[in-house]
């Protein structure tokens, strides 16, 4: 369903994602793990077809994004890092902004708008100016965008970064709901995401892939402790050491 | 097709309505009439004059937008990258033409809201006198014109920043640099060294004499499609801007 094959991206001479191939598909829950600066947003402004590769692609459903982008386009639902919004539109205006341009119309484009208005509980907001919003219902605002059309790909960028501990556990949740028929991407730094909803980590760091596996085998490496698999592996060494030293 | 003019529909509305979700649009709209009136009436000497046109008011449109469409302008990509807000549009199913054109459709109507809500010195003019209606018109259309010339000029460069203010000066000094590009001041940078066959093109270039052409009252083809191919290759560019953002 999504598959990159050697994604590289380079400013200058500095290589932020260094030859990324990985593919993954529908009832997955990849969960993008790195420090900060690893080049995981990178990666993502990439596979969405906001940056372009320096070299290599990433294919969704079977679509190029460099040369069938549009087609590509349509089977994702992004949530850029930040969720980044229109400020002085309403959470409405902004949905049915979204829903017109992904070419959604009649009974449909009403039900599928009451739809994510409902799970993700925005009613209450609807006719409020974004810039009034907390971060929580923008950051859900911004998860409402992304699935609004259905999408078989789901990306979002830290998507419960600044969000309090009751909003992290009902976005969580909202993506273990969806994760059966959509493969679902997620970056974050945070250990405890990945042990709660994903199926599948991938460790990068200096844009290398370093680490892929089912987030239980990594614990077991760490001897039950994701933290210190991290640790050791963005630092600089290999999963080796870290099993060794457990 | 109908779902490309659907997705330029959109953003049209979006955009326009954006003008007037702040208090932009009114602030504008208010100075940019009342300035207008201010240079007709005091240093245009519309009642002086004592004939029934509106050569006193369509003269001073060049040298209003000159400052009013770029700020109009600046704001267009400006103000997505400094939000973030691009990342979002881009990755939504979209060419970045239909991008540019939903936009630059956008501030060129809401530029036309505010030109035509100058229609009062219109029945002033046509109350107090027995003006050709005719020439009024073309003037309108040649103004309306010129401002989308403006505003392409301003897109492509908003696009190029995330600073407004920067994108706001450059648009201003391109503008002028096409106002009057028929004018000593821009030519004298080019004749002494260029061929005289690209300082004649650079001089067939001024918005002030194509302007002046259609004021009078004459729609030439020549001018109307000096304008689209303005418009044009600034759009075009605006895109291509776009794509190399996307690269860098």
């Amino acid at each position: 369903m999504l598959e990159t094959k050697g994604l590289t991206k380079r400013y200058g001479r500095h290589t932020v994602v260094d030859e990324l191939s990985f593919s993954c598909g529908a009832g997955e829950v990849l969960g993008f793990l790195g420090p900060n600066g690893a080049g995981k947003s990178t990666t993502m402004k990439m596979v969405t077809g906001f940056v372009a590769p320096s070299a290599g692609t990433a294919v969704v459903c079977g679509h190029d994004i460099q040369t069938d982008t549009l087609a590509a386009k349509r089977r994702i639902g992004y949530l850029p890092e930040g969720a980044p919004l229109y400020a002085e539109m309403t959470p409405r205006q902004f949905l049915e902004f979204v829903a017109d341009v992904r070419g959604l119309a009649g009974g449909e484009r009403r039900s599928r708008l009451d739809e994510v208005v409902e799970q993700l509980h925005l009613g209450p907001v609807l006719n409020q100016s974004v810039d009034t919003l907390s971060k929580g219902f923008k950051r859900r605002v911004g998860l409402a965008q992304a699935i609004l059309h259905d999408p078989d790909v789901l990306i979002l960028d830290e998507p419960t970064d600044g969000l309090d501990p009751n909003q992290k556990h009902e976005v969580r949740q909202l993506i273990r709901s969806m994760s059966e028929e959509k493969l679902i991407v997620i970056s974050t730094h945070i250990l405890e995401e990945v042990d709660a909803v994903c199926t599948r980590a991938i460790i990068i760091a200096d844009g290398r892939l370093l680490v892929d596996d089912t987030p239980e085998a990594l614990a077991q490496k760490g001897g039950g402790d994701l933290d210190d698999v991290f640790r050791r592996v963005t630092q600089g060494g290999t999963l080796d050491d870290a099993e060794a030293a457990a | 097709m109908n779902t490309r003019v659907n997705t330029i529909k959109a953003l049209f509305r979006r955009e326009l309505a954006s003008y007037f979700a702040t208090p932009v649009a009114y602030v504008f709209i208010v100075i940019f009439l009342m300035l207008m009136g201010a240079f007709t009436f005091y240093i245009g000497g519309f009642y002086e004059r004592g004939q029934a046109d509106l050569r006193p008011f369509f003269n001073f449109h060049p040298w209003l937008y000159l400052f009013l469409v770029p700020a109009i302008a600046m704001r267009l990509w400006a103000e997505e990258r400094k939000t973030g807000t691009v990342e979002f549009l881009m990755t939504l199913p979209l060419t970045p033409l239909q991008a540019v054109l939903g936009k630059f459709l956008a501030a060129w109507a809401f530029a036309g809201i505010a030109l035509a809500l100058t229609f009062p010195i219109w029945i002033t003019v046509n109350y107090l006198g027995d003006p050709d209606n005719g020439a009024i018109l073309a003037g309108y259309v040649g103004s309306f014109l010129m401002a989308g010339g403006f505003l392409a000029i301003g897109s492509c460069v908003s696009a190029f920043t995330r600073n407004q203010v920067i994108a706001f000066v450059i648009s201003v000094v391109l503008c002028f640099g096409f106002l009057l590009a028929g004018f000593p001041l821009v030519l004298d940078l080019f004749s002494a060294w260029a061929p005289q066959i690209v300082v004649d093109g650079i001089s067939s270039l001024s918005f002030l004499t194509h302007f002046a052409d259609i004021s009078r009252g004459v729609i030439d083809l020549r001018d109307l499609i000096y304008f689209a191919l303005v418009i044009g290759a600034f759009l075009y560019a605006n895109t291509i801007i776009l794509r190399w953002k996307q690269a860098d």
